[in-house]
């Protein structure tokens, strides 16, 4: 028999939240960046900027978020003989992974504004920046929070991933609590029962957000 | 010198020739009138003149100058022209008043003060200067699209294109946008506009223009077109206005509006 789970072991999953934090965050951060990007090429006139974000996009949709981690992780080290750490190679691969959900929210949320809302800021004279500033990326970002927020309760989830490649954020707090104490019915749940605590005010929020747009827009539900 | 000269315009939609060989000079202060079954061009014909339609060929010229569809050319003759909607196109995130003044501010350099006495201005000349303050989401139609209205004098453009305003409207609020459009007539406003308000067309417009098939079929003052048709495509078309048309208080209308100008 292993250690009982005490004070000290949920304590030492209390301490991985800051990494599983950390993690989201910076992914956040970085993909919201490479979102931005993506989505104004997205919906640029350019056709080969357009081709090479759409391609990025799939690519990164289409796989899973696992195997991204291990191209990252392996590949690199493989491929470039570059030796990346843990941390570094989990920002990176969910840096990458944020970036394509992103920008597909945000070239959704940008395309959902009707065409007429560009021909009217053209119309006012206004240079193609100028549209985008003062007319669309306010309307789309409106549109976008709900997915948005919706999205960053996807990602705090998936970061549990990153303890595959031994990343120390809660999941593998949890696994190394369990290979001490031998009790994966008492860690696992606690662990769940944190990330529900990350996750559900993000939720609720989401929720609140979408309502009071709603209401923001005078969206008229008279019929 | 006429403001505006299209000369030999034509636009293809697919196998469909929407404009053909179309050509017009509109003189400062003129009010003209477009007119016609839908599908003839109209709108077309008003969009390419500020350059939302691009035409396959024909030549325009504004103020003299020839019209070369740059981004930069196109964004000056978008400070001389505006246009309003037929779907009003407000900015809805935005109050009207900022509506109102951002093409001033971001496209002219207005300064934010002058922008603002601006604002109150066109929207006394709309009667919203009560609504400065307001979103277009509280706003009835009517009055949107007078902000819309407002928004386009804003830019104290040299000539206003008018794309059926008033089609989206409920019927009782076609009246109180129809006034605000006779007092920039009388006021000297260069004005065009595609319109199915044949009462206003009598009264206010210089001209009328009547579009078949992608030509101006006929042409003319008020009175001349609309009492003696010399097309039998114009005489169809009054007829189906003032006979099909389901609102018996459009055709009241029109005659009372008839009755003044006979």
């Amino acid at each position: 028999m292993g250690r009982s789970f005490g004070t000290g072991e949920f304590l030492f999953l209390l301490k991985a939240i800051p990494w599983t934090l950390a993690l989201s965050l910076g992914a956040l951060v970085g993909g919201g960046v490479l979102g931005i990007v993506i989505a104004l090429l997205r919906t640029a006139p350019a056709r080969p900027l357009r081709w090479l974000t759409t391609g990025y996009i799939e690519l990164f949709q289409g796989t899973p978020v696992l195997m991204q981690l291990f191209v990252v992780y392996y590949g690199l080290a493989v491929l470039f003989n570059i030796q990346v750490g843990a941390w570094p190679a989990v920002l990176l691969a969910f840096t990458l992974y944020s970036g394509a959900f992103l920008g597909e929210i945000w070239r959704g949320s940008i395309q959902a504004i009707p065409r007429p809302q560009w021909e009217a800021a053209s119309c006012l004279s206004l240079s193609f920046p100028q549209q985008l500033w003062y007319v669309i990326l306010p309307q789309a970002a409106r549109i976008s929070i709900p997915p948005t927020v919706g999205f960053m309760v996807q990602l705090i989830k998936s970061t549990s991933i990153a303890a595959i490649i031994g990343f120390v954020e809660l999941t593998r707090a949890g696994q190394l609590m369990t290979n001490t104490t031998f009790k994966p019915m008492i860690v696992y749940p606690i662990v769940a029962a944190l990330y529900f605590i990350l996750c559900w005010p993000l939720s609720l929020l989401a929720q609140r957000l979408e309502r009071r747009i709603d209401a923001h827009l005078g969206v008229k539900k008279h019929f | 010198m006429p403001i505006l000269a299209l000369r030999n315009i034509s636009k293809r939609f697919g196998a469909h020739r929407v404009l053909d060989d179309v050509s017009l000079a509109i003189e400062p202060g003129e009010v003209v009138a477009i007119i016609g079954r839908s599908g003839s061009g109209k709108s077309t014909l008003l969009r390419c003149i500020n350059g939302l339609e691009r035409p396959d060929s024909g030549t325009i010229e504004f103020a003299g100058e020839a019209f070369t569809p740059t981004r930069r050319r196109l964004r000056a003759l978008r400070r001389d022209i505006g246009i309003v909607f037929q779907s009003y196109n407000l900015f809805p995130h935005l109050s009207v008043e900022r509506n109102v003044t951002l093409g001033p501010t971001a496209a002219k350099g207005v300064k934010p003060d002058a922008a603002a006495a601006l604002a109150r201005k066109v929207l006394r000349m709309v009667d919203l200067e009560d609504k400065i303050a307001a979103y277009p989401g509280q706003l009835s139609g009517g009055q949107q699209q007078r902000v819309a209205i407002a928004r386009a004098l804003a830019m104290e453009p040299r000539l206003i294109l008018f794309d059926e305003i008033t089609a989206a409207l409920d019927a009782e609020l076609i009246g109180e946008v129809i006034r605000v459009l006779e007092r920039l007539a009388k006021d000297g406003m260069t004005m065009v506009l595609v319109t199915h308000e044949m009462g206003f067309a009598r009264r206010s417009a210089d001209r009328i223009l009547f579009m078949h098939q992608g030509r101006i079929w006929e042409e003319g003052p008020p009175a001349k077109l609309f009492n003696a048709p010399q097309t039998a495509e114009l005489a169809s078309f009054i007829d189906a206005v003032l006979s099909v048309d389901p609102t018996a208080r459009r055709l009241d209308r029109f005659h009372a509006d008839a009755g003044i100008a006979l």
